[in-house]
């Protein structure tokens, strides 16, 4: 059978599938009574229009990074984890247990000792799906699941009953100290004589994100791991013969995967929040879904496609501070973006095979 | 101090109204998976029945279109479950999270710009809801000692959802188990294709379980919003449709058990709503927090296999694709 040529799968479908997301979004839009382009002005104006724009965008897109990693990495092992936000949320743990009790003399050495909590604390929860998964054939996508709901009944009890401040009202941890705050992007780009909104909350876990989005790149693609990873997820049959130990690759995947999730509290705990409040990850790590799909569970397309969703979230605040759209538009989008990328993605590809096919048999 | 039967009552009255929607999505899964479509879409369906039946119901005052309309939004998020994972044989958990997020962000937006109160439909008045039901002879038998009262208070005065969700089980049960139909269902589930060789339509199958689906969930929904609360608020379901997900792990994918159950977890969310009897019969407290997680932990339990192994239907989760 022939295949499509790599730039159709890569590039063309994923962008039809996206025309497809958007097009549903402005006919909802207009359902409500809105005008689309209109909103698509003000969404691109208040979300890149300005150094304060970018700031919220990159913002968003860090943590969407991280959760769109932990995504694909467990994509490439053909496990698909749903914990994301759960995993998060044990990693906001983490952040805030290495940041309150451990004197820190700079914020550089705060950031290693608080990534080294996020993520242990992240792999561990997802440790417990995953060998539940592999050593007694439990279906991580339930599991993950539950873990999320139990993750929130566990924080939701460290934060009210015992990591709460005397005489503070809210669940929240105590701001953590001055030495572990990280700079923002304004700090680290005013050396190099840029001008960086000072109120934007991005901060330097961007570049941790980037980083990670690297560190995924050689993992999936330049070790022998990573490509056990590969082969256990195309066949796990194949991968048994070839020697593979598949509870092994399980657990590693799943715990890269969770440890990437819970970096994402990096960014919104250490950075943003400077404490650990209830609902601090957002959504961001189901959104992490959305991300994977549409990057191909590729690092490349993570990150752009992270960039995006940045776009619309920042964008979507502006859109329910100055009209009438609320913000739940974002979330909808985001649903047409995961139907049309991931469960209708045979609708957008087989049309589109047949047609490039025949195309290319013509030249041919 | 404490009247221990009226607690009681009080306390398994609301597991009956909290189990309700519990059983009836429940059900409607079991439906899905049994015929091999996993369905984690669940909770999405009956928001959206939620909000519709609500809609309906405080536009006309009529609480049966309400409901009408509420299993009709929630057939069309099943129909569109299956274009995508029966027709186009996508993932099925995939598509299961996109309609849990097109039903939240959905119902918000337009409840905003029908009602404009801020996501909400405003409050239904008394023809816009189900009615409470006093079933016969419901004061006469109240002075037998413990069954009256438990006839009384437990068994009647609920809305006739309650009771359609209760003869759903045995229906169920009947339609899987004692008809031809429902044994193609669930060969459907098990081996697609046998089903095919037989000369039944896996096709046809699959699509009529997600309507099934479908309707259960509307009714569940729109449970939700007219007969437990008066009107929609914004993720009014709040994870029910993953516990109902986690009590058919539970029943192992058989009616009677799904059944029961429903109705433990529904005595947890009951009990979670007084922890001053907790305190007073117990004489600690037990953190609502963990009663809140019990059914999660449960299922995880279960799940492990440490009680019993739950085996889902065979062909559950693969798209059938017939060999050439």
């Amino acid at each position: 059978m022939q295949k499509m040529p790599v730039w159709a799968d890569v590039i063309l479908i994923p962008l039809v599938s996206l025309l497809l997301a958007a097009l549903l979004s402005a006919a909802v839009i207009v359902g409500i009574g809105e005008d689309p382009q209109a909103a698509l002005n003000l969404m691109i104006s208040g979300a890149l229009g300005s150094t304060y724009g970018w700031g919220y965008t990159l913002y968003y897109a860090t943590n969407f990074i991280f959760t769109g990693l932990a995504v694909s990495v467990a994509f490439h092992a053909k496990l698909f984890n749903i914990g994301g936000e759960g995993q998060a949320m044990l990693g906001g743990l983490g952040v805030a247990l290495v940041a309150l009790y451990i004197p820190w003399p700079h914020w550089s050495f705060a950031l290693i000792g608080c990534t080294i909590g996020a993520a242990l604390l992240g792999a561990a929860w997802a440790y417990i799906p995953a060998i539940l998964q592999a050593k007694r054939g439990s279906h991580i996508v339930i599991t993950t699941i539950m873990f999320n709901f139990i993750a929130f009944a566990l924080l939701n009890y460290l934060l009210v009953n015992v990591m709460r401040p005397a005489g503070s009202m809210d669940p929240a941890t105590a701001s953590f100290p001055e030495a572990t705050h990280l700079p923002t992007l304004h700090m680290l780009l005013e050396p190099f004589g840029i001008k960086f909104s000072k109120a934007a909350p991005a901060n330097v876990s961007l570049v941790v994100a980037l980083l990670a989005a690297v560190f995924v790149w050689l993992l999936i693609w330049r070790t022998r791991l990573g490509y056990e990873i590969r082969a256990f997820g195309h066949s796990e049959s194949a991968a048994r013969y070839a020697g593979i130990n598949p509870v092994r690759i399980t657990v590693i995947a799943m715990m890269v995967s969770g440890a990437l999730a819970g970096m994402m509290s990096l960014n919104t705990t250490m950075g943003e929040g400077e404490r650990l409040i209830l609902n601090s990850t957002e959504g961001a790590g189901f959104i992490g879904i959305a991300v994977a799909l549409m990057g191909r569970s590729h690092p490349v397309g993570v990150v752009v496609a992270s960039i995006l969703f940045g776009f619309l979230y920042q964008g979507g605040a502006e859109l329910a501070l100055w009209t009438s759209i609320p913000r739940d538009l974002i979330v909808v989008i985001q649903a047409l973006v995961i139907l049309f990328t991931g469960a209708l993605d045979n609708m957008v590809r087989m049309p589109l095979e047949r047609l490039i096919l025949m195309f290319g048999r013509k030249e041919g | 101090m404490f009247d221990v039967l009226t607690d009681l009552l009080t306390v398994l009255d609301s597991t009956m109204r909290l189990s309700t929607p519990l059983l009836l999505a429940c059900l409607a899964g079991l439906f899905s998976e049994r015929a091999g479509i996993f369905d984690i879409g669940l909770e999405g369906k009956m928001l959206a029945a939620a909000f519709f039946s609500a809609a309906l119901a405080y536009v006309t005052e009529n609480v049966w279109l309400g409901l009408a309309a509420g299993i009709g939004a929630s057939m069309l998020l099943s129909l569109l479950h299956g274009v995508a994972s029966i027709t186009f044989r996508g993932n099925q958990l995939i598509s299961g999270v996109a309609i849990n997020f097109l039903a939240a962000g959905m119902t918000v937006l337009i409840a905003q710009s029908w009602f404009k109160q801020g996501g909400r439909t405003p409050a239904l008045l008394s023809g816009g809801r189900f009615e409470n039901i006093t079933l016969p002879f419901a004061d006469a038998l109240s002075v037998i000692p413990i069954i009256g009262p438990f006839y009384k208070e437990v068994v009647s005065g609920h809305t006739i959802l309650v009771y359609v969700a209760l003869l759903m089980v045995p229906l169920t049960w009947w339609v899987l188990f004692r008809t031809r139909f429902g044994l193609r269902l669930r060969a459907v589930g098990e081996a697609p294709e046998a089903v095919d060789t037989a000369g039944v339509s896996v096709i046809g199958m699959r699509y009529s379980a997600v309507i099934i689906c479908g309707v259960l969930c509307g009714i569940a929904g729109a449970y939700m919003a007219t007969g437990l609360q008066a009107g929609f608020v914004k993720d009014m379901t709040a994870g029910r449709g993953y516990i109902a997900l986690a009590a058919l792990i539970f029943a192992k994918w058989r009616p009677w058990y799904a059944l029961s159950s429903c109705l433990l977890f529904g005595f947890l969310q009951a009990v979670a709503l007084r922890p001053d009897l907790i305190k007073g019969y117990l004489g600690f407290e037990v953190q609502v927090q963990l009663l809140d997680a019990l059914p999660y932990i449960l299922t995880v339990i279960i799940l492990a296999g440490f009680v019993g192994k739950a085996i889902p239907p065979r062909a559950g989760g693969e798209p059938y694709v017939k060999e050439r």
